[in-house]
């Protein structure tokens, strides 16, 4: 169980570098074209965002702006997103998860997008669930 | 032996981390160092399959802008300068593996000590087997 | 007890260092790990996806079966360490 911390200077600068490191997960998910990245790494960054924030401010103040529920939906929406675009595929035509299909301009890149986001979201919900689970464990 | 040695330094390396990662697993009896020692086990084979992907001269596997030509957007295409990027996609997915055992045994060992009090190997085979479960051959 | 432990990290430590004498060098760029298959992700792999990245261009394109399984996996960890350790008991 971890409750806040007392010193008022650690509590203060971890929740101001909360959102820059969340803003750059964001920017490692979205940049895995053509920089070192992708759908893995920008997740645990901003699954680890969430774990910083629960060593400053508590596991209270976590699970209130964070539901358990929202965390397990969170888990399965991923998955079902990542084979969600392959039965889009399938619907359109082609093979499982075969992405020249898609009606936009460069379908192979977006429909990549796609993937790498869904699993972002899938490894961000699942490392803070486990972080969870470990800590209010009595 | 020397050459050897020196033609082969990630084979060498890489053996003596492993070494050490089986030594953790076998010897100790306390289960949260055989747990860290598993963890350098399968850190070590991630780093030596990525190794040998290596070639000399080449770089990072991202396809290069070339600046010299006309266009804007010529890429340099040849297969020697570029690192093969092979290994790395497939010790992405053994990494994240390694996390996900990782996280649940350590959710098993917070079960065992709740239930049994202790985490040293031996203590938890002796209640183990005077615990007069069925399941359990006891001496 | 320990020695037999330690006698046994160094039987494997030396069949493994014997097991890899005759790899190649570390650096060759002719090695067999290096021509099949990965010279043509190199150099179609451009011309076919739109996207610089080959690791990423590999892991979502050419072979995003193995990233499906890859995330069924630690969705099965999130859901495996749920089951152990939620018991549901209310406190006090």
């Amino acid at each position: 169980m971890i409750v806040e911390q007392e010193s008022i200077l650690v509590k203060t600068l971890c929740r101001l570098l909360v959102p820059f490191i969340q803003l750059f997960g964001l920017y490692v998910i979205m940049h895995g074209h053509s920089s070192p990245g992708g759908g893995f790494q920008g997740g645990v960054i901003l699954g680890s965002s969430f774990i910083l924030l629960t060593i400053a401010s508590g596991i209270d103040e976590v699970k209130r702006r964070f539901s358990l529920v929202a965390l397990t939906n969170l888990t399965s929406a991923g998955v079902i997103l990542y084979a969600g675009i392959g039965v889009v595929c399938l619907l359109l035509g082609a093979n499982y998860l075969d992405y020249g299909i898609l009606p936009v301009v460069t379908p192979r890149s977006v429909g990549m997008l796609g993937i790498e986001v869904a699993v972002g979201i899938t490894v961000m919900a699942a490392i803070v669930s486990i972080f969870h689970d470990l800590i209010t464990f009595e | 032996m020397i050459d050897f040695a020196i033609g082969h330094f990630n084979v060498v390396a890489y053996v003596v981390l492993m070494m050490l990662g089986f030594y953790a697993m076998t010897a100790k009896t306390n289960l949260v160092k055989k747990l860290v020692g598993m963890n350098i086990f399968q850190w070590s084979i991630t780093l030596f399959i990525v190794s040998l992907g290596a070639k000399r001269g080449a770089t990072i596997p991202i396809i290069l802008r070339d600046a010299d030509h006309a266009s804007s957007d010529a890429t340099v295409l040849e297969a020697a300068l570029y690192v093969n990027p092979l290994p790395h996609v497939l010790m992405l997915t053994a990494i994240v593996v390694g996390v996900a055992t990782t996280g649940v045994a350590l959710a098993l060992l917070l079960r065992i000590h709740k239930q049994h009090g202790t985490l040293e190997e031996d203590e938890l085979l002796e209640k183990i087997r005077s615990s007069r479960n069925p399941l359990v051959p006891s001496r | 007890m320990k020695y037999l432990y330690l006698g046994m990290t160094g039987v494997t430590g030396l069949l493994l260092i014997f097991g890899s004498l005759d790899m190649p060098a570390i650096g060759d760029p002719n090695s067999p790990a290096s021509r099949h298959v990965s010279s043509r992700y190199i150099e179609r792999g451009f011309a076919e996806t739109d996207v610089p990245n080959m690791v990423t261009a590999i892991l979502a394109d050419y072979r995003s079966f193995d990233t499906l399984g890859e995330t069924t996996v630690i969705f099965t960890a999130a859901v495996a360490v749920l089951l152990i350790l939620r018991t549901g008991r209310k406190r006090g």
